[in-house]
């Protein structure tokens, strides 16, 4: 699903050495977290799967696809493989929940009978049927960033990248935004998530990637956040 | 509905929220375009009209008039007539005489004839009316004529309307320079009026980045908001250019000579041409300025 094969990213304005030599392959249907501290390349890494950087060297392989040998202009098409849920939520603010969500299926064309049909139903899994109607402003952070997570899936991704869901919500909030990414998993989502939150990591038990210094430095089973837990 | 049209729709729409929002820069950018295709129309009318003077002249004037010194032996006159009549593209050779001349210009003086009463010699001189088929012959003519004594004067209107397609191309080089300029403007303060649009929606466009829209989708309704800049100043400026014309035309045959307005293009003869012109320009100078507007942005 997820392949990184030799990766090295050398950025070019300020010859930082971002990721030498990751290799990491992530399966159809894991949960895996990605962790370090700031800096490490956990943002490289996601900007790569995304294609808003290109790697020095190496392959990145996304759904059988060579991302590293797509076209600039075939980038959206790749995109739509994945979903993305940020930190900031990035909603927009001029339009309801209901609208941002459908502004996701619009931009690729969908059928109105099917946005109809897809909008309320990824409101009900991030269980926010009643808000359809809200504006972002009348929102809490939590049900901001569960519009964030319905619009990402709402396309039906076989791959969701979150980073940093939860750094702007409260834990207990941060928990229920676990709970829908666990149960997007667990309809067969491949995740990746970077997160800096060692309680999550530590009580999920899920896969761990640590990054350090631009190498991953530990990829273990249902890990933990530190080496001491 | 395909899918294709559902996107296509969207974009019309946005395109249209992005023009009436940014309405207060739009004006400027209609303003520049209308500035440019009127200045286009007027470059247009004044070449075509200089353009009819010199077919017209052409026609009226293939003539050459070859005005005889008083003293002039008769064998000279013969051997003029004879080269004359021999050259190439010479259809009628006519002798004029004095008498002939000054019965003329009594009938165009008209009322004021009585003033050429009191000459106590006929000043005007004897002369050969040579007609051309074409003017162009003319410098032939006149070469064939060149050592022969007792010509006083060769006069033909080969100069003339050589002076006047030197005016022409002027004004063609002339109105050429200032019509790039203008455009190059125009380009510039559209894409700069698509730029506050872009930057206005500057999240939403990172979004639909993210979320897998085409760049295509993403220029769509920026394009559509440069085309209707365009457009609007295409629409504005046919309308100036043409009831602006049609009242100069007016006021020139009333109030000048009917004569002068011969020469000048017809008002509407040229509203098709113009139409489909200004459109055009003005759709390309709106396409080329939000494209231009939205480069940066989308390769960042």
């Amino acid at each position: 699903m997820i392949k990184f094969i030799n990766v090295s990213k050398v950025y070019e304005d300020n010859g930082a050495k971002a990721l030498s030599n990751v290799n990491m392959f992530i399966g159809k249907g894991e949960f895996v977290f990605l962790v370090g501290p700031s800096g490490a390349g956990k943002s490289t890494i996601i900007k790569l799967l995304l294609k808003e950087i290109d790697p020095t060297s190496g392959t990145i392989i996304l759904n059988d696809i060579d991302i590293t040998k797509v076209k600039n202009r075939k980038v959206p098409y790749i995109r739509r493989n994945i979903g993305v849920v940020f930190q900031d939520f990035r909603l927009l603010p001029n339009k309801t929940v209901y609208e941002n969500i459908a502004f996701a299926m619009e931009i690729i064309g969908s059928h109105p009978k099917e946005i109809r049909r897809r909008v309320p139903m990824v409101l009900s899994m991030v269980d926010l049927s009643g808000k359809a109607y809200c504006y972002p402003d009348q929102l809490s952070g939590g049900e901001h960033q569960r519009v964030a997570i319905a619009r990402a899936i709402v396309n039906n991704p076989p791959v969701l990248i979150a980073d940093e869901p939860t750094g702007n919500l409260d834990p207990d909030t941060a928990w229920e935004i676990m709970k829908i990414i666990k149960d997007i998993n667990r309809r067969g989502t491949t995740v990746l998530m970077a997160t800096h939150a060692k309680d999550i990591v530590n009580s999920m038990k899920r896969r761990v990637i640590a990054i350090e210094g631009g190498r991953v430095v530990r990829d273990e089973e249902k890990g933990v956040y530190e080496y001491e837990a | 509905m395909s899918m294709k049209l559902r996107i296509f729709k969207n974009i019309l729409k946005q395109g249209f929220q992005g023009s009436w929002r940014n309405r207060g820069m739009g004006l400027a950018s209609i303003g520049s375009i209308t500035a440019v295709l009127v200045i286009l129309g007027m470059v247009l009318i004044i070449i075509l009209s200089i353009n009819n003077i010199v077919v017209e002249t052409k026609n009226k004037f293939d003539e050459i008039q070859i005005y005889l010194e008083d003293d002039i032996e008769s064998e000279k006159m013969k051997e003029i007539e004879d080269k004359l009549k021999s050259s190439e593209g010479v259809t009628d050779v006519y002798f004029e005489s004095k008498d002939e001349a000054l019965e003329i210009m009594k009938k165009d003086w008209g009322e004021e004839s009585y003033l050429l009463e009191g000459l106590e010699e006929n000043p005007l001189p004897n002369s050969y009316i040579v007609k051309l088929k074409d003017i162009e012959y003319a410098d032939n003519v006149v070469s064939k004529l060149e050592g022969i004594d007792g010509i006083e004067e060769i006069k033909y209107y080969k100069d003339v309307i050589e002076k006047l397609l030197a005016a022409a191309n002027y004004i063609k080089v002339g109105g050429i320079i200032i019509i790039a300029i203008l455009m190059f403007v125009s380009v510039f303060i559209i894409s700069n009026t698509i730029k506050i649009t872009v930057t206005a929606r500057k999240r939403e466009i990172n979004i639909m980045k993210y979320v897998g829209a085409t760049n295509g989708y993403i220029r769509g309704p920026f394009v559509i908001e440069g085309i209707i800049l365009g457009l609007i100043g295409a629409g504005l400026s046919i309308l100036i250019v043409n009831y602006g014309y049609e009242y100069l035309f007016k006021v020139i045959s009333e109030k000048l000579y009917v004569i002068f307005t011969v020469y000048l293009v017809a008002p509407h003869a040229l509203l098709k041409d113009i139409i489909i012109m200004f459109m055009a320009i003005g759709v390309g100078i709106g396409t080329l300025g939000s494209l231009i507007s939205l480069k940066k942005f989308l390769n960042a």
